[in-house]
């Protein structure tokens, strides 16, 4: 496996008493779709929360592309391109489909001081939002109130307001929440697709999702990683079957 | 097309404020005078409360700076050069924006408004409690400053001058709520957290916008400076702070328009509840508290504000129509 392109060593979070991550070291190579799955409070969010720099480890270092990047705060490592969706939907209703895709494209690129240039017109910014809006199937719905969108479609268009960020590296909070049969087809889909060109961290509930996309599992109890393999490997250990798919079975 | 008039009614206002002076008498065109300087300082409130989402208390502290600096900055018995005291008192204004914006935005919510309020309370009492500007009793303004021909000690150039600031006002917020800068500045009023995972340094945007505010503020004081040719430190006030908030609420916070249409009912309410002709003397001695049920009247009934009124109005017309 070449050197992944996002890594963690020994990241660690505790609030208060509580360890929610613990002595975590993970690596996500591009062109992978890496699933961490787990029990509710194993950790999966903070560990997230952490690599996009929502929240500061305790302890630990984050490295992307061979560069520490544990002190940068949240914007620098988005611009970076450390893209992240959100568990709940966080779009903005108010703006149009495609206002949130350009806004988001806008971040890294153009110049903000222009006042006195339209956004609306923005060269730059425009483009890569279509662009982000046809690869995850939304260029339909671009003059639609982000607020009048079915839950999938939401769902679509978190994933295409974190593409437009031109982002490496996926981490992607449930994507499949709450989602139909058809709608997660669609979804593993355009995962599918994007896989060549990002490495993606997919946390998720859906086990025969994550079995169908992940090329690698980790397995999260309590803030701790107990398995971390090929899918096959994952289903075979009798530790995770104990500990998790045990419960499912 | 309803795009038409939208564009259009700005342009018609200023249109009709320059032809205006021909019909005012000395007392009404003071009136609109105060109004003009009113709706740049309520104009730039509106770029932190209703474009970015930030309510600031402190706003009056960049108003009485702006003020202060013009009759402090200007020579003894001679006027001063216009344009360069206008831009000491934005330049003042400005630079205690960055002081203040830098430290109270790295708060939020009910801590902001704290924050700003201690902040514009801080300068109000250098200026109440040291003789740097008169103290208590404020300072007088000897010489209205000029520039070339245009002497504002004259209150049609003075009136012109206000218009020109409102007008110069206006059009650059317009610019930058179409910009991307003020496409930035509502996503972080919609949802920050978001911005800044998008890769938004938003503390960067929102202080931006808290300096360019404070700078219009400045503006708005230095025209008022000039007009009034006094100061005092009840400028600085927290009162004022609130009374602008209040003229943004009246208008419609989130439109422009808003914060002009506000300036403009909050002048003009508070001068007529003023007239014992109108309201008799005890009412008028009491104007506070016949202007404060007027607002809370119009609060509970207008919640959008005077520029709601056209839509409440509309759908009704609408449905006759149909």
């Amino acid at each position: 496996m070449s050197a992944p392109l996002l890594s963690c060593e020994g990241l660690t979070r505790r609030f208060g008493g509580l360890t929610a991550v613990s002595d975590v070291s993970l690596g996500f190579a591009m062109g992978e779709v890496h699933a961490v799955i787990g029990t509710n409070g194993a950790g999966k969010s903070t560990l997230i929360n952490m690599l996009s720099g929502e929240m500061p480890a305790s302890a630990g270092r984050i490295v992307l592309d061979g560069q520490d990047i544990t002190a940068w705060p949240q914007p620098r490592r988005a611009r970076a391109g450390v893209g992240r969706s959100y568990q709940r939907t966080t779009i903005y209703t108010e703006f149009t489909v495609f206002e949130n895709c350009r806004l988001s494209a806008q971040a890294a690129h153009a110049r903000p001081w222009a006042f006195w240039e339209s956004a609306a017109a923005c060269s730059i910014s425009g483009p890569i939002a279509r662009q982000a809006l046809a690869a995850a199937g939304l260029d339909a719905m671009a003059d639609r109130p982000a607020g009048s969108l079915s839950h999938g479609g939401k769902r679509q268009l978190e994933i295409a307001m974190c593409l437009a960020t031109e982002p490496r590296v996926l981490l992607l909070d449930e994507p499949l929440a709450g989602m139909g049969a058809e709608e997660t087809d669609r979804m593993l889909a355009l995962l599918a697709a994007l896989k060549p060109g990002h490495a993606i961290l997919l946390v998720e509930h859906d086990m025969d999702a994550v079995f169908r996309i992940a090329d690698r599992i980790t397995v999260m109890v309590n803030g701790e990683v107990i398995a971390s393999d090929a899918p096959a490997a994952i289903r075979a250990n009798p530790q995770v079957q104990v500990a998790y798919l045990g419960e499912h079975a | 097309m309803a795009g038409v008039p939208r564009a259009a009614a700005p342009v018609v206002a200023a249109l009709v404020l320059m032809a205006l002076p021909a019909l005012l008498t000395p007392y009404t065109s003071d009136l609109v005078i105060k109004i003009m300087v009113l709706a740049v300082f309520a104009l730039s409130l509106e770029l932190l409360v209703g474009m970015t989402g930030l309510v600031s208390l402190g706003h009056a502290a960049f108003f009485g700076i702006g003020a202060y600096t013009v009759v402090l900055a200007s020579p003894e018995s001679d006027p001063g050069n216009l344009a360069l005291l206008a831009l000491s008192s934005v330049g003042a204004a400005a630079a205690y924006a960055v002081f203040m914006g830098a430290l109270s935005l790295r708060t939020k919510g009910v801590y902001f408004i704290m924050v700003t309020l201690a902040f514009a309370q801080m300068a109000y009492f250098v200026f109440h409690d040291t003789q740097l500007g008169g103290g208590t009793d404020g300072i007088y303004l000897n010489v209205r400053p000029t520039i070339g021909p245009l002497d504002a000690g004259n209150k049609l150039h003075l009136y012109y001058l206000a218009l020109a600031a409102l007008a110069f006002t206006y059009g650059v917020l317009a610019l930058v709520r179409r910009s991307r800068f003020g496409h930035a500045l509502a996503g972080i009023r919609v949802n920050e957290p978001r911005m800044r995972a998008a890769g938004f340094s938003t503390y960067f945007y929102k202080l931006a916008a808290f300096v360019l505010a404070g700078a219009l503020a400045g503006l708005a004081g230095f025209l008022l400076g000039v007009k009034d040719g006094y100061v005092n430190p009840e400028l600085l006030s927290w009162h004022e702070s609130g009374a602008v908030l209040l003229m943004i609420i009246l208008g419609g916070i989130g439109h422009l328009r808003g914060a002009v249409i506000g300036a403009a009912a909050f002048v003009l309410l508070k001068e007529l509840y003023a007239t014992p002709a109108f309201v008799g003397d005890f009412l008028a001695e009491h104007w506070q508290l016949t202007l404060g049920f007027t607002i809370i009247g119009f609060v509970a009934l207008l919640p959008k504000g005077l520029i709601g009124l056209r839509a409440r109005l509309t759908p009704a017309a609408r449905k006759v129509s149909t």
